[in-house]
């Protein structure tokens, strides 16, 4: 049951991303060139998951359970800080550099699209690195 | 500013929006957890790195199902072009860039954008703000001033 649903969601969301147009980093590109020749399909994209998600996150508070049976855990965060806006910089200057961010590079790296290849796996030492190093260093330092 | 009508495709980008929407809300409701892509791929990683995907199955097959994707979908129509922007050095420090800040951010695209919107939070919206204003600066000195 949880594997055929989170199949289901993965395909779902990788299409949704070819369809949208998310797994072309040149498209990506025009649509952060806001002062260039500006492509806004990308807000379409986000526009229309959003008018979906709504709705399914309306449905989720509703509920206790998820239908395999696990309680629903919403994030509780309210907090906004350094750390939550240094780590959405970082990651814009990468997403403008690349043209990619983590969803469409996996979607990408599954069509055989080489450069996702690079992309994925820096992503992944990054990841990495931040759990191991970066995150508690930087804990430590607010101590 | 001047829209760009040669590669503007609205319905193209709408129709996948709502595909998008529609798979974060059955993640959700159906698994109670929220889609974003950088925490389901960082926590998998961590669990990988520490010897045991147990427990790890919804993150695992959302995975695999985003990556077959391109092949389910070519059974049907041939896939949209994919051109790159960046060659292999710059790629390396996007994706070391992007790893870096999704952790630290605690979420991307879609965990911040799409989930984090469509519950209305604010602490979401502060990281798209970042994250999207960022990519604008990115993009702007890389295809005007550079």
């Amino acid at each position: 049951m949880i594997i055929a649903i989170a199949l289901a969601a993965g395909l779902l969301f990788g299409i949704g991303l070819i369809a949208g147009g998310m797994t072309d980093p040149s498209k990506v590109q025009g649509f952060l060139d806001l002062f260039g020749t500006w492509d806004p399909s990308l807000a379409f994209v986000m526009g229309g998951a959003i008018l979906v998600g709504v709705v399914g996150f309306a449905v989720a508070r509703r509920r206790r359970v998820a239908w395999s049976g696990e309680p629903i855990d919403l994030p509780q965060g309210r907090t906004i800080d350094r750390r939550l806006l240094t780590g959405g910089l970082l990651f814009g200057v990468g997403w403008g550099i690349g043209g990619l961010c983590p969803g469409p590079a996996l979607t990408a790296l599954g069509a055989g699209f080489v450069p996702a290849f690079w992309f994925v796996a820096a992503m992944l030492i990054g990841m990495a690195l931040h759990d191991r190093f970066l995150g508690s260093w930087l804990a430590r330092r607010r101590e | 500013m001047h829209i760009d009508p040669i590669h503007f495709t609205p319905w193209a980008s709408l129709v996948g929006g709502l595909l998008i929407g529609l798979s974060a809300s059955l993640y959700v409701v159906g698994l109670g957890r929220i889609a974003g892509i950088a925490s389901i791929v960082g926590d998998t990683l961590r669990a990988l790195l520490a010897g045991s995907l147990r427990g790890q199955a919804a993150r695992v097959s959302f995975l695999f199902g985003m990556v077959v994707a391109p092949t389910v979908w070519i059974l049907f129509r041939p896939l949209p072009p994919m051109t790159s922007v960046a060659g292999v050095v710059p790629l390396l420090a996007a994706g070391l860039l992007v790893g870096i800040g999704v952790r630290m951010g605690n979420g991307c695209t879609s965990g911040h954008g799409v989930c984090g919107l469509s519950r209305f939070s604010l602490r979401s919206l502060a990281n798209v703000l970042a994250f999207m204003g960022a990519g604008v600066v990115a993009v702007y000195a890389i295809r005007h001033l550079l």
